[in-house]
């Protein structure tokens, strides 16, 4: 089965440390569906506000005040270059007993959920996700904290993911 | 666990029979009405009392007229259409008028059985009966039912929740309890009078009503804020000398037994198996004397205190009987975190503690008020390791354990590598602690 993994990850480990008494997990990335739909989500709503500081100042109290459509536009370019770190940091892995899901540039989060306490996978799919041929996958545990999502698969990956999951759920599962 | 309807297969086995709530019950709600007069009356005082002087002796006689049949009917209604059935499997309560509502309450997911009696309820013999399952609220207690048969009825739930036989748990009667613990009312008084909320509380009201007083001289004023704060110290004293009065902890086969209250009894059973969390409490002015407050977390239980106030020594024996095989970790066992965690949070991080042990993930923290939570691997149902940027400089991480009554508990500020081999191998005893686990069913 293919599985999105565009920038792969043997690289990815840096500044991390190894896993004890294990080898490196498998990680794979989101594919770069999810960065498209969310630089075009950033660019659409900036661009607009972008457009409308320029356009109504401007025209109102003259060309110069036309100066603060910079404030959205510097929103705009910093959000393009943020919105790839925080695609990067993305990664998941699936080991023989639980899933390992890390996120984050500057606050970093990484977590563990033994397949055996998985409840409940969910596929969901908004209209604009639907659009780019993205889904996430979300596993709820019976602890409400527990924030385990995959956002931007590809839907057959999701669904892949969701299969697999419930099977090894089922054979490994455990309640409260 | 509600379903909206009875399955088809469920009504070809023989039927069940469908028992009524107690013939008081209706009469549970009538002081509701009185208690809004009572609260708008209050409220806005001058305006009840225009409307009082403009009542005369017939409206009031047709009012009354109209509203206490209106509401008897109402309370008998809902009592006639309110039924509940003990089957094999579960605990069914079907009640609406208009709007029908079943609920299904699973028996071997059974994580707490709750006796009430509130003080008018004692008065005329009643009680309330409420299972706790994940998912279930307010509307899925049973009140009231006559206080022998609520007792009959726990002990019924109990037996077929334990894996008895469903022709012979009607008689296998209330499991034998053990008393292990009974707070003394003079130790709870010291203990509550050692608590800082109470003092906290009056000397906000010492320092704001003089003020206000000098500011404002105007007497409502200082009554509007005076009243709110006497009322929090009141809460956090008399309130909860009433509430834990004789807390008295009892073993039995079916579980702990937890039984406390001078004007409303409770009567609490935590089956085995069903404790996610405790914590031992340790407040400033209590260390001195050596006491403990252990709290407990069941999931989908409102219930969260097994001792208000115990010697430590005491308080760790009967942590070990309500986790078996733990011992709560001495307070050298605890490690610290790094040096360099004091630029993250400055003094606190001393209050900061962990210890892994065989069977349990235990972690402190506060300076002045101490709180150790302990988590049995076996109850850890994912676990997280968070890091922000300032943390990330100084080479410390926080870990989250996160248990099924919706509580985490974190071991906060490690060090970045010890957090990493922490995060992996707390996943991997999480996994493997759920082997000798005992089953739902504990008789079975």
């Amino acid at each position: 089965m293919e599985t999105g993994s565009p920038h792969d990850t043997g690289t990815a480990g840096t500044g991390r440390p190894a896993v004890p008494g294990g080898e490196e997990p498998v990680w794979f990335a989101l594919p770069p569906g999810l960065l498209r739909m969310r630089r075009l989500l950033l660019v659409v709503w900036l661009g607009l506000l972008t457009l409308a500081t320029a356009l109504v100042p401007g025209l109102l109290a003259g060309p110069v005040w036309a100066a603060f459509a910079l404030l959205p536009l510097a929103l705009l370019i910093w959000g393009w270059v943020l919105l790839e770190r925080n695609w990067r940091s993305w990664r998941y892995a699936e080991r023989a007993d639980d899933l390992l899901i890390s996120r984050g540039v500057l606050w970093r989060q990484e977590t563990v959920v033994p397949y055996g306490r998985m409840q409940l996978v969910e596929v969901t799919s908004g209209p604009v996700e639907r659009h780019f041929g993205l889904s996430s996958v979300q596993l709820h545990t019976a602890a409400a904290a527990t924030d385990a999502t995959i956002p931007g698969l590809d839907p057959a990956e999701a669904e892949r993911l969701r299969d697999r999951l419930t099977e090894l759920g089922e054979a490994r599962s455990a309640g409260l | 666990m509600t379903a909206p309807d009875v399955h088809e297969d469920v009504r070809d086995r023989p039927p069940v029979t469908e028992r009524r709530l107690h013939p008081v019950t209706p009469l549970r709600r009538a002081w509701a009405p009185v208690a809004v007069l009572i609260g708008w009356a209050l409220h806005d005082p001058d305006q009840a009392q225009r409307q009082l002087t403009r009542l005369t002796t017939t409206t009031l006689l047709i009012g009354l007229a109209v509203l206490i049949p209106a509401a008897a009917l109402y309370g008998f209604l809902t009592w006639w259409f309110t039924h509940f059935a003990v089957t094999g499997s579960e605990l069914r309560i079907r009640t609406g008028l208009l709007f029908r509502r079943t609920a299904h309450i699973r028996l071997e997911r059974i994580q707490a059985i709750d006796v009430t009696q509130p003080l008018l309820a004692r008065v005329v013999g009643v009680a309330k009966l409420k299972l706790d399952v994940i998912g279930t609220d307010k509307k899925d207690e049973l009140a009231f039912l006559g206080a022998d048969e609520a007792r009959a009825l726990r002990a019924e739930l109990l037996a077929r929740a334990a894996g008895f036989a469903p022709e012979t748990a009607h008689e296998v009667g209330e499991a034998p309890s053990r008393e292990m613990l009974r707070v003394p009312p003079g130790v709870l008084a010291v203990s509550l009078l050692l608590t800082g909320a109470t003092w906290g509380w009056l000397l906000v009201a010492a320092v704001v009503v003089p003020l206000l007083w000098t500011a404002t001289h105007s007497l409502w004023t200082v009554l509007a804020a005076a009243v709110p704060l006497l009322g929090a110290a009141g809460a956090s004293s008399v309130g909860r000398f009433v509430a834990e009065y004789d807390w008295t902890l009892g073993e039995s086969p079916d579980g702990l037994r937890i039984d406390h209250g001078l004007l409303d009894r409770a009567h609490e059973t935590v089956p085995p198996g069903r404790v996610q969390t405790v914590r031992l409490v340790e407040p400033l002015l209590w260390r001195r004397r050596g006491w403990v407050r252990v709290e407990l977390d069941v999931a989908g239980s409102s219930n969260s205190l097994l001792l208000p106030v115990a010697p430590r020594e005491l308080a760790e024996s009967v942590v070990a009987r309500v986790l078996p095989g733990v011992s709560v970790p001495p307070r050298e066992a605890l490690s610290r975190p790094p040096r360099r965690a004091r630029w993250c949070v400055p003094l606190w991080w001393r209050g900061y503690g962990l210890a892994v042990t065989g069977a349990v993930f235990a972690a402190r923290h506060g300076l002045l008020r101490r709180s150790l939570s302990l988590v049995p691997h076996a109850k850890v149902q994912s676990v997280r390791l968070v890091q922000g940027p300032w943390q990330r400089a100084r080479g410390v991480a926080d870990v989250h354990v996160d248990t099924g009554a919706n509580k985490s508990v974190t071991a906060h500020l490690r060090d970045a590598t010890e957090a990493a081999a922490l995060l992996h191998s707390q996943a991997e005893r999480s996994r493997t602690g759920r082997r000798d686990a005992r089953p739902d069913r504990w008789m079975a």
